[in-house]
C-alpha cells in the first residue's frame, strides 16, 4: 500500500472524466485510430479511465492506403496487446466500388475520401459515440468545436448551432440517426501531448523520429519520395535527408520537417522551440483558409 | 505546468480579438506560417497595421461580417504558466455563448472601449462575472492610445464599475483595472510608455499571478459515480471500482463515507489511479474508489464523507441563465443533468426576471426569453444531493435540457 497523495493533472482528468461520460451516455461507442501520436494517447488515457478492466469500445482504423508503414505495423501491434477489439475500413473499397473519386495531380490525396468511408462504417455498426484525438490548438475552425459534437447522419457539423457546454457537464441525449463526436484531449495542445507520451514513456510509430528518408521538396515543404502514392514531378530531385513527420496523416497529405530529434526528450524540445504550427505542414488545410471549416460540415473528422 | 482558464467579455469594436491577438503576438505564441498568414490578409485588406483579430476569429461568417459569433478557445504559454483563453462573443443576444465560455473559467477580462465608457453591455458582462462567481475579474480599459492616455478618463470608468460591485452579491471577488491599448501594445505584455501614472502590472504579469484552482479550499467531500468498474476477470473477480472525479475536499483511504441518496455506509477500501494505489486522493482527480462492503452503488450516486453531507431534496430553487430561442415558462417539463446524474425536472414557479443592468428585477414574469437570467423553482422526478452554487460550483450548477430536441436549454445556479 503506498503512502502517496495523487493529484490527477486538470488536463488528464478532463480527459478522463469525458472517457467514462461516453461510456455511461452511449450504446456503441468507437475510438477513432490512426495510428498518430493523439490517437495513441487517446488509447492510454482509455486504459487509464477503465482499469483493471480492458477498454469497453473497439478501435477503428479508416485506412486511406496511404498510410505510413510504420503506422500500420505500430497500430497492428498495440491492438494485440491491448486485447481489443480493432475494426478496418478501406477506402480503397469505395475507389474500387466507383463511389467515390478519386483525386490526381500534384496535389492529389485520399484525406477527403475518409469522410465516406468513416460515415458508411458508423451506419454498419451502428456507432452512436465516436471519440477522436482533434485538439482545438490545431485549427482555427476545431478551436470552435464542443467536446461532444453532435453530428447528423449525413455526419454533418453546424456550426451555428452548437450545444453551450457548460462546466464539465456533457449532454449526450441525441435523435435517433444522431451521433456525437467526442473529444477528449480538445483542451491540449502538441506540447501537451508530447509531454505526456514523455512522462507516461508511450511507446509511438517510428516516423515521429528522425530518421533517414528519401524525399523531394515542392513549395518550400519537405515530401516522401514513394512514387507509388505520392505525386512527383520528374524534375523534383530525391534526396536522402534527415527528417521526422510532426503528424502523421497520409503520405500524399503529410511534409516532413528536417530534424534530428532521434528520441522523445529531443522532439519535445524541438517543439517547444518551434516556429511552424503543427498543420503548417498539412496540404489539405492549405486549400483555402475555409478549408477545414468546409470539411468539418461535410462530416470529416 | 499549471493551467489559467479566462474567459473574455466586450462589446463590439472594443478590441476583444485584438486584444488576444496582441498577447499571441507579444508572448511569441503565433508560429511564422500563422503570422504570415495575418499579415498577408491584412495587406490583402489594405491595412497598414496587422490585424491581430485574423488570429482567432475561426469560422468563415465570422471573418466575413468581422465579429465573433461562437466560443472560440485559444491557447498559449509563457514560461510561467499555460492559458486557455474562451473567446466569448460581446453582442446581446450571444448572452449564452458568454456564459458558457465563463463557466470553466478561473479568470476574466471584460474589455471596455476607452471612448464610450461603460455601456449596457458592460454591466451585463460583469453581471454574468458575478453570477458565476469568477473570482479574478480584470477590467481592460481599451484603446487608451485613442483618449490621450488620459488618466482621468480611466478613473471614471473604475469609479462606474466600483460602483456595480458595490450592489453586487458576491464581495469576494478581485477587481483589477488596467489602461492598455491592443492595437499599440501598451500594458498587455510590456509596459506602456505612455501611461506614467499607472503603477500597476500589465496584463501578462497580473494573469501569471494568478491562482488557477477550480474548487474551493474548503469545498465538502464529494464524489459522484460516473461509471461502475468491474472487470470480471480471473484476477479481479470481485472488482467493483467506483469511477468519477472528486468535485471537492480529499478523500483517504479509510475514510468513513456515506453513499447518497440512499445514505447506506461503508469506508474507503483503496484508492485507484490507473495500476497504482494510493492512500490519500485530491480534490480535480478523476480516480476509482472501491468501499469495504458490497453496497449498492450506481451511477449517479455520490460519495461524501459521513459529516459533510449536501442537501438531497426532490425540489430546488435555481438562477436559471436561458439559452433557447423557445422561451421557459412555468410548468413545463426537462430533463434536468445534474454533474453526472440525470433526472427529470417540472418549472414549478418562473418568480422572476432578473435585470442584468443591475436595475432590480421584474416579479411572475410569463416567461423568460433566450438571454435572459431569472430565478425559478423545480420540481424533481429523484431526490439530488446538491449544494449551494456559492458553496461548490461543480455540485452546484445543473443544466436543463428540452426532452423534445435534446438540447440544452439553461445553465442554473442552485440557491
Amino acid at each position: 500500500m503506498s503512502q502517496e497523495t495523487i493529484q490527477v493533472a486538470a488536463l488528464e482528468s478532463e480527459a478522463i472524466f469525458i472517457f467514462r461520460e461516453v461510456v455511461a451516455q452511449f450504446e456503441k461507442p468507437v475510438l477513432l485510430f490512426s495510428g498518430g501520436k493523439d490517437s495513441i494517447t487517446l488509447v492510454r488515457l482509455a486504459q487509464k479511465a477503465f482499469y483493471p478492466a480492458k477498454i469497453p469500445f473497439p478501435l477503428m482504423h479508416i485506412d486511406t492506403g496511404h498510410n505510413f508503414p510504420e503506422t500500420i505495423e505500430f497500430r497492428d501491434r498495440l491492438v494485440k496487446e491491448l486485447g481489443v477489439e480493432l475494426i478496418v475500413r478501406n477506402v480503397q473499397d469505395n475507389i474500387d466500388s466507383g463511389r467515390v473519386k478519386e483525386e490526381t495531380g500534384r496535389y492529389a490525396s485520399r484525406n477527403m475520401l475518409q469522410t465516406e468511408t468513416l460515415l458508411d462504417a458508423i451506419e454498419e455498426f451502428g456507432f452512436d459515440a465516436c471519440i477522436g484525438g482533434a485538439r482545438r490548438d490545431e485549427e482555427k475552425a476545431r478551436a470552435k468545436e464542443r467536446i461532444f459534437s453532435v453530428r447528423d447522419d449525413f455526419g454533418q457539423w453546424d456550426e451555428k448551432n452548437q450545444r453551450p457546454e457548460v462546466f464539465d457537464m456533457l449532454n449526450g441525449r441525441i435523435d435517433l440517426g444522431q451521433n456525437v463526436r467526442v473529444f477528449p484531449i480538445s483542451n491540449w495542445t502538441e506540447l501537451d501531448v508530447w509531454s505526456y507520451i514523455e512522462q507516461e514513456e508511450i511507446e509511438i510509430p517510428s516516423i515521429y523520429f528522425a530518421h533517414k528518408r528519401k524525399t523531394f521538396v515542392r513549395d518550400g515543404m519537405i515530401w516522401s519520395a514513394d512514387d507509388e502514392v505520392v505525386y512527383r514531378d520528374k524534375e523534383e530531385e530525391v534526396v536522402e535527408r534527415m527528417v521526422r513527420f510532426r503528424t502523421v496523416g497520409d503520405m500524399s497529405c503529410t511534409a516532413a520537417v528536417l530534424s534530428d530529434a532521434v528520441d522523445i526528450v529531443k522532439v519535445v524540445e524541438e517543439i517547444r522551440d518551434s516556429s511552424i504550427s503543427e498543420r503548417g505542414a498539412r496540404i489539405d488545410d492549405k486549400r483555402s483558409e475555409a478549408a477545414m471549416e468546409k470539411r468539418k460540415q461535410q462530416g470529416y473528422f | 505546468m499549471k493551467v489559467l482558464k479566462i474567459a473574455t467579455a466586450g462589446s463590439v469594436d472594443d478590441g476583444k480579438s485584438t486584444l488576444i491577438g496582441r498577447i499571441l503576438y507579444d508572448t511569441k505564441s503565433l508560429t511564422d506560417d500563422k503570422l504570415e498568414a495575418i499579415e498577408e490578409k491584412s495587406r490583402q485588406r489594405g491595412f497598414d497595421y496587422l490585424d491581430f483579430s485574423l488570429a482567432t476569429d475561426g469560422l468563415v461568417a465570422e471573418r466575413e461580417q468581422g465579429i465573433t459569433i461562437d466560443v472560440a478557445h485559444i491557447y498559449f504559454s509563457t514560461r510561467k504558466k499555460s492559458f486557455i483563453i474562451a473567446d466569448t462573443p460581446g453582442h446581446i443576444e450571444y448572452t449564452r455563448n458568454m456564459v458558457t465560455g465563463a463557466s470553466t473559467a478561473q479568470a476574466s477580462i471584460v474589455l471596455i472601449d476607452a471612448r464610450n465608457g461603460v455601456v449596457e453591455q458592460t454591466y451585463r458582462h460583469f453581471f454574468i462575472n458575478n453570477l458565476l462567481r469568477i473570482k479574478d475579474v480584470v477590467i481592460a480599459v481599451n484603446k487608451m492610445d485613442l483618449v490621450d492616455f488620459s488618466e482621468e478618463k480611466f478613473n471614471v470608468i473604475k469609479g462606474e464599475i466600483e460602483y456595480l460591485a458595490s450592489k453586487s452579491e458576491y464581495k469576494n471577488q478581485n477587481l483589477t483595472f488596467i489602461p492598455l491599448s491592443a492595437l499599440k501594445g501598451d500594458n498587455v505584455v510590456d509596459k506602456s510608455e505612455n501611461m506614467d501614472w499607472y503603477q500597476g502590472e500589465t496584463l501578462m504579469h497580473h494573469l501569471e499571478r494568478l491562482d488557477s484552482d477550480d474548487i474551493n479550499d474548503d469545498s465538502q467531500t464529494r464524489f459522484p459515480v460516473q461509471t461502475v468498474i468491474r472487470p470480471k476477470t480471473e484476477e479481479y473477480h470481485d472488482y467493483r471500482g467506483y469511477a468519477g472525479k472528486i468535485y471537492g475536499g480529499d478523500f483517504e483511504v479509510g475514510d468513513e463515507v456515506a453513499v447518497l441518496p440512499s445514505l447506506t455506509k461503508s469506508k474507503i477500501k483503496s484508492i485507484n489511479f490507473f495500476d497504482k494505489e494510493f492512500q490519500k486522493a485530491k480534490r480535480g482527480s478523476s480516480v476509482t474508489i472501491t468501499l469495504e462492503d458490497n453496497v449498492n452503488v450506481s451511477r449517479g450516486d455520490m460519495l461524501v464523507k459521513v459529516d459533510e453531507q449536501p442537501t438531497i431534496a426532490k425540489q430546488l430553487e435555481a438562477t436559471i441563465c436561458w439559452m433557447d430561442k423557445e422561451p421557459l415558462q412555468a410548468l413545463q417539463k426537462y430533463y434536468i443533468k445534474h454533474g453526472v446524474n440525470d433526472a427529470q425536472a417540472k418549472i414549478t414557479q418562473l418568480n422572476s426576471i432578473i435585470k442584468t443592468d443591475f436595475s432590480g428585477i421584474e416579479e411572475n414574469p410569463s416567461e423568460l426569453e433566450l438571454n435572459q437570467i431569472g430565478d425559478i423553482q423545480l420540481k424533481l422526478s429523484k431526490p439530488l444531493a446538491f449544494d449551494a452554487y456559492k458553496d461548490n460550483k461543480s455540485n452546484g450548477s445543473f443544466i436543463l435540457v428540452n426532452p423534445k430536441t435534446n438540447n440544452t436549454v439553461g445553465v442554473g445556479f442552485i440557491k
